[in-house]
């Protein structure tokens, strides 16, 4: 496939090696003069030097072939929501993914309606909350296009849900179980399956139902 | 009638000023504090520091209830965002974007933004300068 990377950065630049590595044909677009003249070492003529928001940078980059995806990759927030709104609106590119580097401006691209994105700072926080879980509801997962979200609860001993079958659950309209994670072993939470304290439930639900779930699940 | 001022340099100062001189309640939102300055010695308008792409900024510089937004930092992409967060999340109808690149004015004036492109201006107005120039003809 054929994929447009605008920034150069360490983020771009990995994912254009990664890229390349699988055999697709890439494009980099960076501005910056110094690290583009050390990519271009790197990367020949698949770098090339420029503004990605200007239009006839993404041209010369071949964004009217158009490319199956473009990436906005680069270190500022507006500058990639401007690339994809291009990308998609005005060359239909039919799939781009934009980093968000500032998680207050995540309420942007969604505005925009560019997903899906992808923010360290959130992902890195997803994970703090799963290794070390301050609430009883850790967010895993959002899937914004599908207004969806994949949450983990851990059942205990008080949990009015332990020691039911899943069947039997009064769980709210727009949520389901999806598995259960017993002594580390994972298994696809059907009718049939029991809770006990100490499971680990993977839960998909619409967001705004978490108060719902963690009352039938947990009693709070 | 209420305008929000986004960016207080030499155009934002300049409107805020102009449009408090007829009658408007002008508020300036800007990232430097010293850009106060630009708007005299009593400003008495409202004037907010911080970063125009903050909602929740917007929200306290009063939004909501303006009539016009005028989104004039020195970034085309931040100008071109607050733009739409203004029009689509909050529903201002009068928002006007200052752009420097024609092409991004023209592309984003054709969705609905309204955009003022001083680049253009500039072409326009130095083409037809140059055209109204009276050329003296060379004799042989």
């Amino acid at each position: 496939m054929y994929v447009v990377i605008a920034g150069g950065g360490k983020v771009g630049a990995n994912v254009a090696r990664s890229l390349m590595r699988l055999g697709h044909e890439i494009t980099l677009i960076e501005q910056r003069r110094d690290r583009f003249e050390r990519l271009e070492e790197e990367f020949e003529h698949q770098v090339q030097r420029g503004d990605a928001t200007e239009l006839f940078v993404l041209e010369r980059a071949g964004i009217a072939r158009p490319p199956d995806i473009l990436l906005a990759l680069t270190g500022d927030d507006e500058d990639n929501m401007v690339i994809c709104q291009l990308a998609k609106e005005r060359y239909s590119v039919p799939k781009v993914i934009a980093r968000v580097n500032d998680p207050r401006n995540q309420a942007h691209f969604d505005l925009l309606g560019i997903s899906p994105t992808i923010c360290a700072t959130s992902s890195i926080m997803a994970l703090v909350e799963h290794e070390v879980p301050e609430h009883d509801l850790i967010h895993l997962l959002e899937l914004r296009k599908e207004n969806l979200e994949i949450v983990e609860v851990q059942i205990d001993r008080d949990s009015p849900s332990a020691g039911k079958r899943v069947e039997g659950l009064k769980l709210p309209e727009g949520a389901r179980l999806i598995s259960v994670m017993r002594d580390g072993r994972s298994e696809i939470a059907v009718g049939s399956t029991t809770l006990e304290a100490g499971d680990q439930v993977l839960a998909i639900l619409e967001p705004g139902k978490e108060d719902e779930l963690r009352r039938v699940l947990l009693r709070r | 009638m209420k305008a929000l001022i986004i960016g207080c340099g030499r155009v934002g100062s300049t409107i805020a000023l102009q449009l408090h001189k007829e009658g408007w309640d002008v508020t300036v939102i800007d990232e430097n504090e010293d850009a106060l300055s630009r708007l005299g010695e009593n400003w008495p308008g409202s004037f907010v520091v911080g970063h125009g792409m903050d909602t929740d900024l917007l929200r306290g510089a009063g939004i909501e209830d303006a009539d016009a937004v005028v989104v004039s930092t020195d970034g085309d992409n931040t100008n071109i965002v607050i733009g739409q967060v203004a029009q689509k999340r909050f529903g201002i109808q009068c928002v006007v974007a200052r752009i420097l690149d024609p092409a991004r004015a023209d592309f984003y004036a054709a969705r609905g933004l309204r955009t003022v492109c001083p680049t253009k201006t500039a072409i326009d107005t130095l083409t037809e300068a140059v055209r109204a120039c009276e050329i003296p003809k060379v004799s042989a």
